[in-house]
């Protein structure tokens, strides 16, 4: 589902980021990208879901070699992504459903069929009850939930998630593993950048790890 | 529904929706458009009702036609004959009898006139033509002058000729005049759009990560520039409209003063759709530029 070979993000400076990493994640997986801060682990989440665009070396996701997508193509492609994170990214001039309902107005559904797929995404991660609520108005914990559900609305592949529990603490934290969990459950490959080791115990992912921008395990 | 039109549908409620938010920002604005689209169609119009003005003034677009001393009846019916073929125009005979009663009649020309040995003057034609454009009158004199008999062609058109340059003027300065409004009219959209831009910078980022295409993500402010410069033509178009009526009085007044029955010709049907049409492709024009300019910075 997800290969890269040769790997490599050099950004304005000449600083690499990422360094021939050469890797694969199959279909239903769950795979942990972790490793020091500094190692990588974003701009590697941002080159599997097309925020960057990498320097060298190929990137296959779904068949598709994103190395070579064209600019007008990249949203497409997002589409089929489903992204979280750390700063959970919520608009706050909109309540909890409308958040939800952002990808599916761009993917042009109608407004009825996005209210309820929108209210079945927030009934997943236990928020229906908030969804008049302005993302202001809710706990850290809430607002990375709303925005799992927002990832999830589109029906994506892939769940990529970005340090999703950095800024939570544990009891929240767990929370969100185990929605995390809950869609791997359901064949959704799930792929997430993060320090936090207490995945790896709860869980048993596969574990990616990185050093200096390298792949090292 | 497809999806194109659900989008479209929702990018136009957007622009709709932003209109009404901000009321007093809304006015403000589409006063701003209508009276700068105001001038120019006003002037316009009022350009449109001069060269009518013109048109219909009697007397100045005729052309006298003398015959030659020596023209029997026969060459005068010539004459009538070929009058009757051009196409449109009106015109009356004065025979030379019937002038020289008149000359007679004139104040201190009775006597020189006895004292004539015969009628000096010709027989004559007033002809009125239809097209009255300066070219076609020109075209007409000259083809007159070269029929048989004919002595002279006068045309008063050193008149028609400064009235039109006149109105060619006119036109010009009012094209200048259009030219600068409408730029105003793109800026100010221009500046609105800017700033609606920076203010959803954040729901901007988010949709372009979420997998927006560039087209989701103008849509919305292209309906909001065409639609407010729309608003704008339409306030135009009545500004006009109440302005025509106010002086539609007055004017007739004067030209009953004059002895004529003009009255302002009001625009066409077209022509304030035309007005609100060109606001809209203006105010669409300044999203285009704002947007495209505003948007590179998420690139």
């Amino acid at each position: 589902m997800i290969e890269a070979s040769n790997l490599t993000k050099r950004y304005p400076g000449g600083f690499e980021a990422v360094k021939d990493a050469s890797f694969s994640i199959g279909a239903g997986q769950m795979v942990l990208i972790t490793g020091h801060s500094g190692a990588g682990k974003t701009t590697l989440v941002k080159l599997i879901s097309t925020i960057e665009r990498p320097t060298s070396g190929s990137l296959v996701v779904n068949g598709q070699n994103l190395s070579a997508l064209g600019r007008s193509a990249i949203p497409h492609v997002r589409r089929h992504f489903g992204l979280v994170f750390q700063d959970q990214k919520l608009l706050f001039d909109r309540n909890a459903l409308e958040n939800v309902m952002l990808p599916l107005h761009i993917a042009g559904l109608p407004r009825r069929e996005a209210i309820r797929r929108a209210q079945a995404a927030l009934d997943k991660v236990g928020l229906l009850a908030r969804e008049k609520a302005n993302p202001i108005a809710l706990s850290g914990g809430e607002q990375q939930r709303l925005a799992i559900a927002r990832a999830v609305v589109n029906r994506p592949t892939i769940l990529i998630a970005d340090e999703p529990t950095g800024n939570l603490d544990s009891e929240s934290g767990m929370a969100i593993l185990d929605i995390f969990a809950d869609f791997h459950r359901v064949g959704v490959t799930v792929v997430v950048a993060t320090h936090d080791q207490s995945w790896i115990e709860r869980y048993h992912p596969n574990v990616l790890r990185l050093a200096h921008g390298r792949v090292v395990e | 529904m497809s999806a194109w039109l659900i989008q479209h549908r929702a990018a136009l409620a957007a622009a709709f929706r932003r209109l009404w938010a901000t009321p007093l920002n809304t006015l403000l604005s589409l006063l701003v458009i209508g009276i700068a689209l105001t001038l120019p169609a006003f002037g316009y119009v009022a350009l449109d009702n001069l060269r009518e003005l013109g048109r219909n003034a009697s007397g100045v677009q005729q052309i006298s036609l003398f015959m030659s001393l020596e023209a029997s009846k026969k060459d005068v019916g010539e004459i009538e004959s070929r009058l009757r073929q051009a196409v449109g125009s009106q015109w009356r005979f004065v025979p030379k009898e019937d002038a020289l009663k008149r000359m007679k009649s004139s104040q201190g020309m009775a006597e020189i006139v006895a004292s004539l040995p015969r009628n000096p003057l010709p027989d004559a034609f007033i002809v009125e033509p239809a097209n009255t454009e300066p070219a076609a009158l020109e075209a007409l004199r000259q083809e007159i002058a070269g029929w048989p008999k004919v002595a002279h062609v006068q045309l008063d058109s050193a008149w028609i000729k400064r009235f039109d340059a006149f109105l060619r003027l006119g036109k010009l300065a009012l094209w200048m005049l259009a030219g600068l409004f409408g730029a105003g009219l793109v800026a100010v959209t221009f500046n609105t759009i800017r700033l609606q831009v920076m203010a959803q910078s954040a729901e901007i980022e988010v949709a372009r990560m979420i997998g927006a295409t560039d087209g989701f993500i103008r849509r919305p402010f292209y309906y909001f520039g065409a639609l407010q410069g729309a608003l704008g033509g339409l306030l135009a178009a009545l500004l006009v409209l109440a302005a025509l009526r106010l002086l539609a009085g007055p004017v007739g007044e004067l030209a009953a003063l004059y002895g004529g029955n003009f009255s302002l010709r009001p625009p066409g049907v077209a022509e304030m759709p035309g007005l609100t049409a060109l606001g809209a492709f203006l105010g669409w024009l300044g999203a285009q530029l704002s947007v495209s300019l505003s948007l590179r910075k998420f690139d």
